[in-house]
């Protein structure tokens, strides 16, 4: 019973379930440049996908030609079972909101909203039905015969969804939505795509270079880099188990130290780190080779933080002096300098409120560092 | 000594404080400096000209240097005598010439502006989908007749069309016909002209205008399930009207008071208001038709250069 739940809410891990957009070995060259490199995905119906990466990585690429902007160099693009790599734009069940909107000048609202309706010939009550409903949906009603430079951003990224979805496309193809938008409009916003990506059910494919967007809004997100995927998975498998150096530093932020195997042991393994010198024990999931060179990393808010030694034993503690401060209200960061030149990042909640408005611990504090042996990633590449 | 430091220091001491104030001036009001100074050359050698020709198109003509009779004249008892005639408009009105040869150089430059517009349009949207390196050759190229001397390309023009010219030449040898056909000094040698002269003048309005548009809109439009035409027709056009009004305007006012090329390509055949205009100054000497000739033509130009303004206006605020 309970795996059968899960197969809904997560149907990537249903051998059975067939994807709603499949690509297959899918290659776009610019010249002699390779944007996407030879990628394959699977997507499921009504899920919110994020393509993750900084810029140049290929993300827009790889949604442009789901968009069917971009003629693959090779590889399918199967949608809904059909193949779909070679059929033009305006033939394909996907719409798309783009960057900059793209909302048609010369139109007011409510025309931008019923333009891919009546591309379709759909009669004209039905279209001023379905438009109003949409303009209702995204909260523009009294603004239908503005024209879009009479708009603000967020009233204009509002246009463009409802203009994009409109049409019921079976794939809403999303480029930076939130891009646009100033950091309070854009936390809203996030939580009213969810909500009707939910409502509509339909299958979101968003294109970010924000991580913390991509772990809001996602059921899955597909890490890249120079034009393929480094990593995909939920969000929580993503930050709490990257596969990669690279994948943890770009989801948050990560403690990361170079070191050797010392101790590979049926239910631990131990690595030796030299800079700075400690132990880390490690008590799930790895089994490496002894001698072998890995990268220990651990998250900013793993790494507790005491004005005393830990009970402890030796391994999976250091001992440092904090460099910097910053206060940031519900948490601070602080940056302690261990050994000679190691700095090693902390978040630490505020959870008691000082009496006299001093901070709990003060530069050139010297502080134990400690963590958990479940809290460490050990990464081989 | 000291009486000339006495006399001279209030002296140098209000120099100095016009020069301050000057310099404060100039400094606090640099932009209406900058402004009136074009302006003053406007009002200097368009404005005053104009009310020069108005003056003499509303005098009588004469056999005088200059050709006509002033407008002031003195009366006994010292009182000036103010003359303004209408008759050289009303004659303009009476003798259908006049009013024919209006109609004949709009409907000629009117059919230029169109051609011009069916040309330059799919050449100027061609140039902007372009690829970088060849969009500025393009360019170049668009450019690049004006490097000669106007004049020099309509005679090359005339050697073109000639009864013994290259194009007449060419179709004898190939024996396609065996006389000469007449180009030269005909109605289709000024639509040539004309075309080939202000094809850069709507090309180049009309590239700035679709260099603007955002291609993403194209793309929203196709995504939205609009083919290629549709998108044309929906988007697209729409919105590079105001360099289309740019453009045409850029080619219809210079064409339809144009003189060289109906004079040189069109000969006898061809009336258009310029050669008119021409021929009452010279040919007639008479200057007050001539102005009045000029001072039409003006108002008939006026009123499309006012919809240029707007469509400017229009394309600022867009």
């Amino acid at each position: 019973m309970s795996n059968q739940a899960n197969f809904v809410d997560r149907p990537w891990t249903d051998p059975e379930a067939k994807p709603f957009i499949r690509v297959q070995s899918l290659s776009k060259n610019f010249g002699p440049f390779t944007a996407v490199d030879s990628v394959d995905l699977e997507i499921y119906q009504g899920e919110l996908f994020s393509l993750l990466g900084g810029s140049g990585c290929g993300k827009t690429t790889l949604l442009r030609m789901l968009a069917g902007f971009e003629t693959p160099t090779s590889g399918t693009i199967y949608i809904d079972g059909v193949d779909m790599t070679n059929v033009p734009p305006y033939e394909r069940p996907v719409n798309m909101m783009f960057q900059s909107y793209a909302l048609f000048p010369h139109m007011t609202v409510e025309n931008n909203v019923a333009y891919g309706l009546k591309r379709d010939g759909i009669d004209k009550g039905e279209i001023k039905r379905r438009v109003d409903e949409m303009l209702n949906m995204v909260e523009l009603t009294q603004f239908a015969i503005r024209k879009p430079h009479q708009l603000s951003g967020g009233q204009k990224q509002r246009v463009a969804l409802a203009r994009s979805l409109v049409k019921q496309p079976k794939v809403l193809l999303l480029d930076e939505p939130l891009g646009a938008l100033d950091k309070r409009l854009r936390e809203n916003t996030q939580f009213e795509l969810m909500n009707i990506q939910e409502k509509l059910g339909v299958t979101f494919v968003v294109v970010t270079h924000d991580q913390e967007e991509a772990m809001t809004l996602s059921t899955r997100i597909a890490m890249m880099d120079n034009g393929r995927f480094m990593q995909i998975g939920t969000p929580t498998e993503i930050y709490e188990f990257p596969e990669s150096r690279l994948v943890a530093n770009f989801i948050g932020s990560a403690n990361m130290f170079e070191g050797r195997v010392t101790e590979n042991g049926p239910d631990h393994i131990i690595v030796q780190c030299k800079e700075p010198e400690c132990e880390f024990y490690i008590d799930h999931g790895f089994a490496i080779q002894e001698g072998t060179r890995v990268w220990t990393a651990i998250r900013p808010e793993k790494i507790k933080v005491s004005k005393t030694p830990p009970e402890s034993v030796e391994s999976n503690q250091m001992k440092g002096a904090i460099d910097d401060i910053g206060y940031l209200g519900k948490l601070s960061t602080y940056r302690v300098r261990v050994g000679d030149d190691t700095i090693i990042e902390i978040t630490s909640p505020n959870l008691s409120r000082p009496r006299d408005g001093s901070l709990v611990h003060d530069w050139e504090d010297e502080i134990y560092l400690s963590w958990d042996a479940s809290s460490v990633v050990v990464l081989t590449k | 000594m000291i009486d000339t430091d006495e006399i001279g220091s209030p002296e140098a001491d209000i120099s100095s404080s016009l020069k301050m104030r000057l310099f404060h001036t100039l400094q606090h009001n640099w932009k209406s400096v900058v402004v009136f100074v074009p302006y003053f050359w406007l009002l200097l050698f368009f404005l005053a000209p104009f009310f020069i020709v108005l003056k003499i198109s509303m005098a009588e003509p004469a056999i005088a240097s200059p050709p006509f009779q002033p407008m002031t004249e003195w009366v006994d008892d010292g009182v000036v005598q103010i003359k303004l005639v209408f008759e050289n408009f009303i004659y303009l009105w009476e003798d259908d010439l006049y009013f024919k040869t209006y109609i004949n150089s709009i409907k000629i430059s009117s059919i230029s502006t169109l051609i011009c517009l069916l040309i330059g349009y799919p050449m100027a949207y061609a140039i902007v989908r372009a690829s970088h390196t060849y969009k500025h050759i393009l360019l170049m190229l668009i450019i690049l007749p004006f490097w000669t001397s106007f004049l020099l390309r309509v005679y090359a023009w005339m050697g073109l069309l000639a009864d013994q010219g290259t194009i007449n030449n060419l179709l004898i040898s190939l024996g396609i016909i065996d006389d000469p056909i007449r180009l030269l000094y005909t109605p289709f040698a000024v639509y040539v002209g004309i075309v080939y002269t202000y094809l850069p003048f709507m090309i180049l309005p009309l590239y700035a205008n679709m260099e603007k548009l955002d291609a993403s809109l194209r793309e929203a439009a196709a995504d939205l399930g609009a083919k290629p035409v549709t998108t044309f027709l929906t988007v697209t056009l729409p919105l590079t009207i105001p360099g289309i009004i740019a453009g045409s305007l850029l080619v219809f006012i210079p064409a339809t008071g144009e003189f060289v090329i109906p004079d040189l390509l069109g000969g006898g055949n061809v009336l258009m208001i310029g050669r008119l205009l021409y021929n009452e100054f010279t040919s007639n000497h008479d200057w007050p038709i001539a102005s009045a000739v000029a001072i039409i033509l003006l108002i008939v130009l006026v009123l499309p250069m006012m919809l240029y303004q707007h469509a400017q206006g229009k394309q600022v605020e867009g």
